[in-house]
């Protein structure tokens, strides 16, 4: 009984650090229409620069600036921005696919750059030397994991209101005007990429908080917790919960982990031996058909955005490609 | 009274379902005539050329072509159908030349198309001149003519004009108004949407007037043009109130 | 260097024939089409297939045309993949594209590309296995094209670089000197104009999907002639072709060749300076270089 529960803490903490950056993801897309194609990268800056910032020193590599915990969370967060901020200046101003092709490649550079530089973050072994917080008072066991998860719950919430207010304020409005209507925007004077720049990089931040959280959890980070996949894994939980729906961002990463975790676990368990080589292949495959197949029959997801319709009647929808047949 | 080449009725449209712009209109193209519609800013003036072309769904109402039902067709068969469409704005490839212009509009002529080509070169002298410029370096009225020039290329019995005269100097705006009626009294049906009230009145055989959506008053153009109710409708800049 | 160089230019032809079908892609459907490069694997996958099928068949074909690798087998085999790669583009267009193009925006098109790419890549794994293949076993020499400095050069590698500079010319001569051509750029500028001229525009889309299908597969099959073939072929090619097509200026196919070619030279000079450990980084780079000095390429049009 206790080994059910120990696991659904465990879950539970992990579903919930990804919730954080599925939350970072809908500011983005659901919110402001901005198509993020490196999530991981961000989520991996934070990670690593919160273990650098907290760790203890080692001889291999840089970091062990044993920084208080949470400066070194905030300096995730902070790293995460500051590579958003670069990669969204040289982009926003630009066609909208600019912002996907090179957020995608970030995240390919950030991968290749993890994974060679030995000095900066350990290279492919990964970085040690991280010690959780707060760990001699509660040990490594069950009651540690339990306060961690209910400080990742904390921050969940927190993040959560924190958006759902930014979202209702003046600035959420103008943030759907302009993904709506960029034109009518600029024409009111609103300066639509500043706006999709402070949105852009607000939502990388919470990606960071939860690459942070992450690290944390595992007191580990490697190159191989940055791979791809995990870009799609948090675009399919948005897409599954309903992009511009907080709630439905939450419910869709519950749904999509469950889902991810138990399908892992069938498969290793019911596969033939023989094919166990597969079990990502398939999954890879799954959470593929998830995505497109919510893009096609149904793209406002489980929770649809609740909001009214900006402008009534009006009769081009300027996202539509010219190409109609 | 000529036959009607062209019929539009009852014809309800718009972009999105359940928003139509156009709510019941109904209007009919002589043969050989010019019929302008024109109607305040957001009538549907131009919403109903594009449903008549088939660039905006017609959800109720039928579109017939010398009695036959043609509504909702596909844009790219309206040439065979003998209709030309002429857009309000960007009615040209700017990054081809005059010439491509004219043979993209040519191709399914095969062996005429040159001969045809050539005929429409001395109707259109300054294009004439310019044939290997790139269409975006014409200027306004020469951009119009081309894309005149492209819809005859199909030698086609009805054409569909929206605002041709918009963004045209007085002059070119008249040219091309005139060149209309020149066509027309060649025998081509024209249905014509313009801005250009007084100008297009005194072109023009018929002239309906439209107004949120709907048909308000229609006549001869010559008589709406002395109707004191369409002056005050357009000096006075007052809307009227839904039939 | 000059040896980089030359590794450069021959890479180069490979991410040309990639970043033609993409460009056009994105300027005609306007989006950025993440599935791309997994028809390069298609591509390459098709023939390894027919190759396979015709040495069976009809042994003498399994001969190699001296000095090369390549087979007569796997030429025949070429053509049938670019069509099996060109069907499969339709295909992919008919059942997902198309769907989201009329449901949702440009940007719904680019999301679902991403999952396209995530599902063919693992459908591809799951069929052929995650191991890498070579269409021939036999060991071509490279030969010595100067001892001082060193210039070592494999004949398929020649060959492949001049068959894509010929498909390229005939590409050209298609597109500005037949009314398909023009058609085509019509289309780019203004789909509603091309159509009531009498385009039919879904036939166009088709075509565009046939010529970037037929190319990617010809891109395909000489990335795996002149390294490997793998599932991953589409994975480690997608964002040197994008870097292509932004260097060249997005909408631009003489722009894609070149970009093809100057990201095939900077990719392979800057290892160089950098451990090879970095060369999937090199693209990023390169894009980011691009963005900052001529965010539209060499010779993009600005355009939101």
């Amino acid at each position: 009984m206790i080994g059910v529960i120990s696991y659904l803490v465990f879950f539970t903490t992990v579903a919930s650090i990804l919730a954080i950056a599925v939350l970072g993801l809908n500011l983005q897309w659901g919110n402001t229409g901005l198509f993020n194609g490196g999530v991981v990268a961000f989520f991996g800056a934070g990670a690593y620069a919160t273990l650098i910032l907290g760790g203890t020193p080692q001889a291999d590599h840089l970091g062990g600036f044993e920084l208080f915990y949470p400066l070194a969370l905030l300096g995730g967060m902070l790293a995460a921005g500051l590579l958003a901020w670069l990669v969204g200046v040289l982009t926003l101003r630009l066609r909208h696919d600019y912002l996907a092709i090179a957020t995608f490649g970030v995240a390919v550079a950030f991968e290749t750059l993890m994974r060679n530089a030995e000095g900066l973050a350990g290279g492919a072994k990964g970085l040690r030397g991280f010690e959780r917080p707060l760990r001699e008072a509660l040990g490594d066991g069950f009651t540690y994991n339990l306060v961690f998860l209910a400080f990742v719950l904390t921050l969940l919430i927190v993040v959560y209101v924190f958006l759902g207010r930014l979202i209702r304020s003046p600035f959420g409005r103008m943030l759907r005007a302009i993904r709506e209507d960029e034109v009518a925007a600029k024409s009111l004077g609103k300066s639509p990429s500043r706006v999709r720049l402070t949105a852009f990089v607000t939502g990388s931040v919470i990606m960071g908080l939860a690459g942070g959280l992450y690290a944390t959890f595992y007191a580990f980070i490697s190159p191989q917790d940055v791979l791809p996949i995990l870009t799609f894994q948090i675009w399919a939980m948005l897409i599954v919960g309903g992009a511009g729906n907080n709630a439905g961002a939450v419910l869709g990463t519950f749904i999509i982990w469950g889902g991810w975790t138990a399908s892992g676990w069938a498969l290793s368990r019911f596969a033939p031996i023989e094919a166990q080589l597969y079990t990502g292949t398939v999954q890879f495959i799954l959470i593929g058909m998830i995505i497109v197949g919510m893009l096609m029959w149904r793209p406002q997801g489980l929770l649809p955005e609740r909001l009214v319709v900006s402008q009534s009647g009006k009769p081009e929808n300027k996202h539509k490609t010219g190409s109609r047949r | 009274m000529t036959e009607a080449a062209l019929e539009a009725r009852g014809i309800v449209a718009g972009y999105i379902k359940g928003l139509p712009i156009l709510s019941d209109v109904s209007v009919t193209a002589r043969e050989a005539a010019i019929t302008v519609i024109i109607g305040p800013n957001g009538a549907g003036k131009s919403t109903l050329i594009k449903a008549i072309a088939g660039l905006v769904p017609v959800s109720s109402g039928q579109v017939r072509l010398a009695g036959q039902d043609i509504t909702n067709p596909r844009p790219d068969t309206l040439g065979r159908m003998g209709i030309a469409y002429v857009p309000q704005s960007d009615n040209i490839f700017r990054s081809l030349t005059i010439r491509q212009n004219l043979d993209l509009v040519l191709r399914h002529a095969g062996s005429d198309a040159t001969a045809r080509r050539d005929e429409l070169m001395q109707q259109f002298p300054d294009l004439a001149e310019k044939q290997r410029d790139k269409a975006g370096t014409l200027s306004g009225g020469q951009r119009q003519f081309l894309a005149v020039a492209m819809a005859l290329a199909v030698k086609p019995r009805v054409i569909l004009m929206d605002e041709p005269s918009a963004g045209l100097s007085p002059r070119a705006s008249q040219e091309v108004l005139e060149h209309a009626r020149v066509l027309a009294d060649g025998g081509v049906t024209i249905l014509l949407v313009e801005q250009n009230v007084k100008q297009a009145l005194r072109l023009s055989d018929h002239a309906y007037i439209l107004a949120d959506g709907r048909n308000q008053i229609n006549g001869p153009a010559a008589e709406l043009l002395d109707d004191p109710v369409v002056g005050q409708i357009y000096l006075g800049g007052k809307r009227m109130g839904t039939a | 260097m000059i040896q980089s160089l030359l590794d450069g230019i021959l890479v180069g032809s490979i991410l040309s024939l990639g970043a033609i079908g993409l460009t056009m892609a994105m300027h005609m459907l306007r989006f950025a089409n993440f599935a791309h490069a997994e028809l390069l694997s298609i591509g390459a996958y098709a023939a390894l297939v027919f190759d396979g099928l015709f040495s069976a068949l009809f042994p003498p074909l399994a001969a190699a045309i001296a000095p090369l690798s390549l087979t007569w087998a796997l030429s025949l085999a070429i053509i049938i993949s670019m069509a099996v790669t060109a069907g499969s583009a339709i295909l992919v267009d008919r059942f997902v594209f198309a769907r989201v193009r009329a449901i949702g925006g440009e940007l719904s098109m680019v999301f679902a590309s991403f999952g396209v790419a995530l599902v063919l890549r693992n459908l591809i794994s799951l069929i052929f296995g995650l191991k890498t293949q070579l269409y021939s076993q036999d060991i071509v020499f490279a030969v010595v094209i100067s001892a001082d400095p060193l210039l070592l050069v494999k004949p398929d590698q020649v060959f492949a670089l001049v068959a894509a500079l010929v498909i390229m010319l005939i590409l050209h001569l298609v597109l500005s000197r037949t009314t398909l051509g023009y058609s085509l750029r019509a289309v780019a500028e203004n789909p509603t104009l091309a159509q009531v001229s009498g385009i039919r525009l879904s036939r166009m889309i088709a075509l565009i999907w046939i010529i970037g299908g037929g190319l990617a597969a010809v891109a395909g099959v000489f990335y795996g002639l002149t390294n490997q073939i793998s599932p991953v072929i589409g994975r480690d090619l997608v964002l040197p072709i994008f870097a292509a097509t932004i260097v060249g200026g997005i909408g631009s196919i003489y722009g894609a060749v070149l970009g093809g070619f100057l990201v095939g030279i900077a990719s392979n000079l800057a290892l160089v300076i950098l451990p090879s450990g970095y060369s999937p980084a090199v693209p990023f780079l390169i894009i980011l270089a691009v963005l900052l000095i001529r965010p539209n390429g060499l010779f993009g049009e600005a355009r939101e």
